[in-house]
């Protein structure tokens, strides 16, 4: 009697003979049949036909019948949204029933069933299943939120059920708590702006404690989501850490990996001289180690967060080097992760032992593991410089093996260790040069040929080496190609008489059979190099060659900081950041390890990109691209996408833009409407058109202004990318306002010696959602030592995020070359809208009714202008004049403005006749723009 | 969270698909075959791939891929410890995880896993709580079932699930009441040619089997307890108790657990029972060479070294071998040119020897001479961490 006799049935009337025995009047015949249908559905087989004949059975005191018509349920409902309602009334029954475990079976299936209609039937049981007096129905509840959240988010929030989860964190018991906890965690996930996860002490401290009585799984969801606290000082973080550390004791290894995530990020806050610190450090080794005897799978994982941790704090396993020797049987991909350890944790103490491993592991099998086993050789040689010998030994050691490929990767990396330890190790050259026929592997080839070259003087034969390798130059990989030309030009520079044919034949190889533009260009420079000036030449080939660097594969700070956060998710495994892989990630909020206490850097707004602050006029060149990747990562794949170009002018600037446009077009004669960009011909209607639109009544205020108005100022370009920075590119540039339209004017210079193209242009998402409204259009490669002016359309209609300081820009320029980022600030001036000026009663009744802490005080210095030409000039820069008013021999401007996100700002100067400087008081709903605002206006007012 | 399970059996048949949320289609495995496909042998699997809109986690347990679908950010470890315990769950219920055991009690298998995860969220995982919610098939109550028509699956809330002690039933009465523990201790070590230990680490676990009545309060010390240098406990031991006193204070779940594993490390010097001496040569420029492996215990309190298999990975040029055993038997496999040798028991009298000619590929280089030897062993009631538990009080 078991239950492979469901699966023997599969002729074809099977489906029919279900249901007449669904039908059928006896229990244990039904019960049979909808277990055959289960079967069928675990396997596969669609049985959804079945779907009213199975829904019928539903009503029934058997339990076990119920689940399994709930099992059928959650998977078909979908397929027959129709027939599902039927089953709404049971479900609803069902919630109200006396035994808890009938009520939670039936709040969880109903979450199950994916379908629109049902979902506004749930509302009401979920509600009083979330305030149940049973535990069980509670935190089955507060699951069935996540899931009718995935459903329809809207209706979750329009019913409150987020408060009521929110509640639930405070419950009683810990079960519920830890499932409130892994609800809200999932639907944060979806909703990353939502403060739905807003942690403080109190929380924290209802959470440490259920976290000591919650199953292993609630243990898992609750230290993740302790892992995004930021502990406002370093005594929090070490009684946070107190009571986390039991967990590293725990039997699954989950939980002891998001214990050590924990510590890791808190550690951070706590200064090394604390006892406690090394304390914690030699309680973090003994766990990681133990992760390592678990099951392979567990052990990948496992590994692949080591090697951050090793990175990140290389002292808590630098004891431990033994554990990481490879076993026989371990799987490939362990092999390959504890390979990766084992040079990280490699030094003076022990490398004895890991070379005599690695030697080990190049007579292996497995090739995979075998090369890196070699390469990891050359690296230890390079990494600690004690054991350089003999690691060359041993590398020649296994060139003695002739095994092909243990030869070629010994070769690959001897050239690494020669430019590291140069004019020490030559005397193996001639092992080298035995070998030279048995390569075929062009990276083996191409480092041969360096080699040689390198070294020519101290090959006899060198000439005749090079020769061998040029006979079939035209099959050999770009890479041997290219090698292959430095190192003749080397020979013939250091043995002129003699290889004066064979440069020759190499050069008009390269020059003239060649297709590849890389290998001519560098050709034609070698030829002319030799041609005009030797000595220079000798210069230029053979000059002494910077010293290659330790640790090439160290994760860049910055990104190894963000993975820190993620220890124990997947992009741990990836070693990426999560926004560079996960499908929807837009929102994903960049993690960043709480900043060290005692330095001055507020940990205020934890959340805002870490590398963005700069000083104000300054460019910056962003240093790490670790968190600006995921967000630019799209750039190769075109013109960043743009919504119309004036699509933010027609919204907000309403008839002004109407009137701008008519008048553009008329004066054009083009039927370029409103999306003329064109500087020159829109300057007459961007004066015309400010006092239209701005009405009738106020046209005589500026009459004064007219003649005089200069449009929105313009600052000169600054340098913001320096061409050191960006392998030859430079960019300067500013920004301006015209006709409510933006533009970011830019001149891109080619400062290196190599033609660029393809040039786009992408901006990180900043706070008033600034982004190019057109691809950045250059039209012919930009030749060296060429500039190109380029006005570039901007609109505000990207994407939002808060910037610290408020105007940052972070752009990010590619070219054929690479990709660069730099920042820049923007003034915020180009930001006000051409409608910004307010009616008198309603500014009134404004200023007022903002609260007088929104008001920010500032001094305008040495500015000697009166009250009519300093309105005349804001208004050019659509800072509008409402009144003005004379108080006491001091005359009073109010003014408003209002930018492209629609915040109105209020301002009052005031200008003492004999005083050159001014006060401006500014009064706006989002106080944190008025600096910039007075930055605006003191930009304006200068200049 | 995780989304779907489906099980795959080594021949690359889905013979089993459960879904927590929407269903994914089964074709989202393809990249796990593809995976598998380049991976060659099944054990190199890797355990996390990602494919253009899902990730896959897999396990291979008992010749069965455990492959869950996730589609968020979540943490791996949480998604293959949970396989596993899915994995022992089975194993719990039928005795063994195989293929035909889970599709002989299909129905089961789907009422578990529905029991254990909730929308993605693990949801009961303890045996002790899932035996009262689904009752484990035996043969006596199957013929009840189908006489009385009553069924498998429990219709009250399990006790256990909201105390604080979750992973205990409450009412368990014994007639006898009894309490037994295994120690197992495995000892991983490299040793080099000479016989020195470059590496060695004891893993032991304490696995129980409790039937008690009532709610014991048990605890268990041991004589040497600072020799364990990391402990994984059973979430019912009190860590606090440990802490202070290193004394294992817990109330028990019932049945079969694992009560904690630890690791003794090569810093204790750990004694290995068993010694080998070997010669393996291979001569220049010829196409032979000699093979002769004696091995035989060591100091081990008079306990007898048993069921001891040396494996070895013989160089690739080894063409063939021709051996004679004193005792058990020995194949090569010329494909893999892997030497087993099934030895048994070691007897200190007559040692088990292993020698004769190894046949090399005529021409090819003179091989490397030291192949690593893997030699298994077993020895009952022997703790070689030498930390055994001294008393035990239940209350």
């Amino acid at each position: 009697m078991t239950d492979s006799k469901y699966f023997t049935t599969t002729k074809k009337g099977e489906i029919f003979e279900l249901k007449a025995e669904l039908n059928s009047d006896k229990k244990e015949k039904k019960k049979e049949a909808v277990k055959k249908v289960i079967a069928s559905m675990t396997v596969g087989k669609d049985v959804s036909a079945l779907f009213p004949d199975v829904v019928n059975c539903m009503q029934t005191d058997n339990l076990e019948l119920k689940k399994l018509v709930y099992l059928y349920l959650m998977n078909y409902a979908k397929s027959q949204p129709d027939m599902a309602i039927m089953a709404v009334n049971t479900f609803v029954k069902d919630c109200e029933d006396p035994n808890p475990l009938i009520r939670a079976l039936a709040v969880r299936t109903m979450g199950c069933i994916r379908v629109d209609k049902i979902t506004e039937y749930l509302c009401e049981p979920l509600r009083k299943c979330l305030k149940d007096e049973d535990p069980y129905v509670r935190k089955t509840a507060a699951v069935c939120v996540a899931k009718l959240h995935d459903i329809n988010a809207q209706l979750v929030e329009d019913q409150g059920f987020l408060d009521t989860l929110k509640d639930l964190i405070s419950d009683s018991n810990p079960m519920v708590v830890a499932n409130a906890v892994a609800a809200l965690s999932e639907i944060a996930e979806s909703h990353p702006s939502s403060n739905l996860l807003d942690l403080n002490p109190q929380s924290i401290n209802k959470l440490l404690t259920a976290l000591n009585e919650c199953t292993e799984w609630g243990q898992i969801f609750i230290l993740d989501c302790l892992a995004n606290y930021m502990p406002k000082d370093d005594r929090e973080a070490q009684s946070i850490c107190e009571r986390v550390t039991p967990r590293l004791s725990h039997a699954n290894s989950a939980v002891v990996l998001s214990a050590v995530k924990v510590l890791m990020k808190f550690m951070e806050m706590l200064s090394k001289d604390l006892d406690y610190y090394g304390t914690l450090l030699k309680k973090l080794a003994p766990p990681l180690v133990t992760l390592l005897s678990a099951e392979p799978e567990l052990q990948y994982v496992a590994l692949r967060n080591i090697n951050l941790i090793v990175q990140k704090r290389p002292e808590i396993l630098k004891h431990e080097m033994k554990v990481f020797f490879v076993k026989y049987n371990d799987p490939i991909y362990v092999k390959l992760e504890k390979l990766d350890i084992m040079i990280r944790l490699a030094s003076q103490a022990n490398i004895a032992q890991v070379l005599a491993e690695l030697k080990e592991y190049a007579t292996e099998v497995d090739v995979d593991f075998v090369r890196k086993a070699v390469r990891a050789i050359g690296r230890c040689a390079i990494k600690v410089e004690q054991s350089a010998e003999r690691c060359v030994s041993t590398l020649l050691d296994l060139i003695q093996t002739k095994v092909n490929y243990v030869v070629q990767e010994a070769i690959v990396v001897i050239k690494d260790i020669f430019r590291k330890y140069p004019n020490k190790y030559e005397s193996v050259i001639a092992t080298l040069c035995e070998n030279l026929d048995s390569l075929d592997e062009p990276e083996a080839r191409a480092a041969m040929i360096w080699i040689v070259g390198e070294y020519a003087e101290r090959i006899d034969n060198a000439d005749e080496l090079l020769e061998s390798f040029l006979e079939g130059f035209h099959d050999e990989s770009t890479q041997v190609q290219l090698q292959l030309l430095t190192a003749i030009v080397k020979l013939f520079l250091k043995k002129p008489t003699e290889t004066q044919e064979l440069v020759q034949q190499v050069l008009s190889l390269a020059t003239q059979d060649s297709d590849n533009p890389d290998l001519r260009d560098r050709g034609y420079i070698y030829w002319r190099l030799l041609s005009t000036d030797p000595v220079a030449a000798k210069e230029v080939v053979l000059a002494e060659k910077p010293l290659i660097s330790e640790e090439t594969d160290l994760i860049e700070p910055t990104l190894l900081d963000e993975l820190i956060c993620y220890i124990g998710t997947l992009a741990s495994v990836y070693h990426k950041p999560p926004s560079a892989f996960v499908e929807g990630s837009r929102g994903v909020v960049h993690k960043s390890l709480p900043p060290r206490t005692g330095s001055s850097e507020s940990a205020e707004s934890p959340d805002t990109a870490p590398s963005g602050v700069q000083a104000p006029e300054q460019p910056a060149v962003i240093p790490t691209q670790g968190d600006l990747l995921g967000d630019l990562l799209n750039l190769d794949l075109g013109p960043p996408v743009s919504g119309p170009p004036m699509a933010t002018s027609s919204v907000q600037m309403g008839a002004v833009d109407l009137l701008g446009g008519g008048l553009d077009s008329l004066m054009g004669g083009g039927g370029s409407g409103g999306g003329s960009f064109a500087a020159p011909s829109t300057a007459a209607p961007a004066n015309l058109a400010a006092p239209l639109g701005s009405g009738l009544g106020d046209l005589f205020d500026l009459t004064g202004g007219v003649g005089t108005l200069p449009g929105s100022y313009v600052a000169p370009k600054t340098v913001w990318l320096p061409a050191m920075k960006a392998k030859g590119l430079e960019i300067s540039g500013t920004f301006s306002r015209q006709v409510g339209s933006i533009s970011m004017d830019l001149v891109l210079t080619n400062k290196a010696l190599q033609v660029m193209s393809d040039f786009a242009i992408q901006f990180n998402r900043n706070s008033f959602g600034l982004a190019p409204a057109a691809p950045l259009q250059v039209h012919a490669p930009l030749a060296p030592n060429q500039s190109v002016e380029i006005s570039l359309p901007l609109n505000t209609v990207g994407s939002v995020m808060k910037m610290d300081p408020l105007n940052n820009l972070q752009v990010a320029v590619k070219n054929n070359i690479d990709v660069f980022y730099f920042s820049t600030l923007y003034p915020l001036h180009i930001l006000f809208v051409e409608d910004g000026k307010m009616e008198r009663q309603m500014f009134l009744a404004t200023w007022k009714d903002i609260p007088n802490e929104n008001e920010a005080q500032f001094q305008i210095k040495d500015c000697s202008l009166n009250a009519d030409a300093i309105s005349s000039k804001l208004q050019g820069s659509n800072i509008f004049t409402i009144a003005k008013r004379n108080v006491e021999g001091q005359d009073m401007l109010y003014q408003s403005l209002k930018l492209t996100n629609g915040i109105w700002v209020l301002a009052e100067l005031r200008i003492q006749p004999s005083n050159p400087s001014f006060t401006l008081s500014l009064k706006c709903r989002a106080p944190e723009v008025a600096p910039y605002v007075f930055q605006a206006y003191e930009t304006v007012l200068k200049n | 969270m995780i989304h779907s399970l489906f099980l795959i059996n080594c021949s690359g048949d889905i013979f089993l698909e459960k879904h927590w949320k929407s269903v994914v289609s089964q074709s989202v495995c393809d990249y796990f075959f593809e995976a598998q496909e380049k991976a060659v042998d099944v054990e190199n699997v890797p355990p996390v791939i990602s494919t253009p809109h899902h990730y896959l986690i897999s396990i291979y347990r008992d010749k069965i891929f455990f492959v869950s679908v996730i589609q968020t950010e979540v943490p791996p470890l949480f998604v293959i410890e949970f396989l596993h315990r899915v994995a022992d769950t089975f194993q719990d219920y039928f005795g063994e995880c195989s293929e035909t055991s889970i599709k002989d009690n299909v129905v089961i298998v789907y009422e578990l896993l529905e029991e254990m995860l909730d929308n993605g969220f693990p949801l009961a995982t303890e045996s002790n709580i899932l035996k009262e919610l689904i009752k484990p098939p035996t043969i006596l109550r199957s013929v009840v079932n189908s006489i009385t028509g009553s069924s498998n699956v429990g219709d009250t809330l399990p006790t256990g699930q909201l105390s604080n002690i979750p992973w205990r039933r409450a009412g368990v009465k014994y007639t006898n009441n009894e309490a037994y523990f295994d120690v197992i201790e495995e000892i991983d070590a490299i040793i080099d040619k000479s016989g020195s230990t470059v590496f060695a680490e004891i893993q032991g676990v304490i696995d129980s089997c409790i039937k008690l009545s009532g709610m014991p309060d048990l605890s268990l010390s041991f004589m040497n307890p600072r020799l364990l240098d990391d402990v994984s406990f059973h979430p019912c031991i009190r860590f606090k108790r440990w802490e202070s006193e290193r004394v294992l204070s817990f109330i028990p779940p019932d049945g079969n657990f694992r009560l904690i594993s630890y690791r003794v490390s090569s810093q204790n010097l750990v004694a290995i029972p068993v010694y080998v001496k070997h010669m393996i040569s291979f001569k220049e420029n010829s196409s032979s060479g000699r093979f002769d492996v004696t091995i035989g215990p060591k100091q081990n309190m008079g306990k007898t070294v048993e069921g001891v298999v040396m494996t070895v990975h013989m160089p690739k040029a080894v063409l063939n071998m021709n051996l004679t055993s004193t005792q058990g038997n020995y194949t090569f496999d010329p494909v893999t040119k892997v030497l087993t040798w099934d030895i048994g028991k070691i007897t200190p009298q007559k040692l088990p020897n292993l020698k004769g000619i190894v046949n090399l590929q005529s021409g090819a280089p003179k091989p490397e001479e030291n192949p690593s030897l893997n030699i298994q062993f077993k020895i009952q009631q022997l703790a070689i961490s030498a930390k055994t538990q001294t008393w035990m009080e239940g209350r």
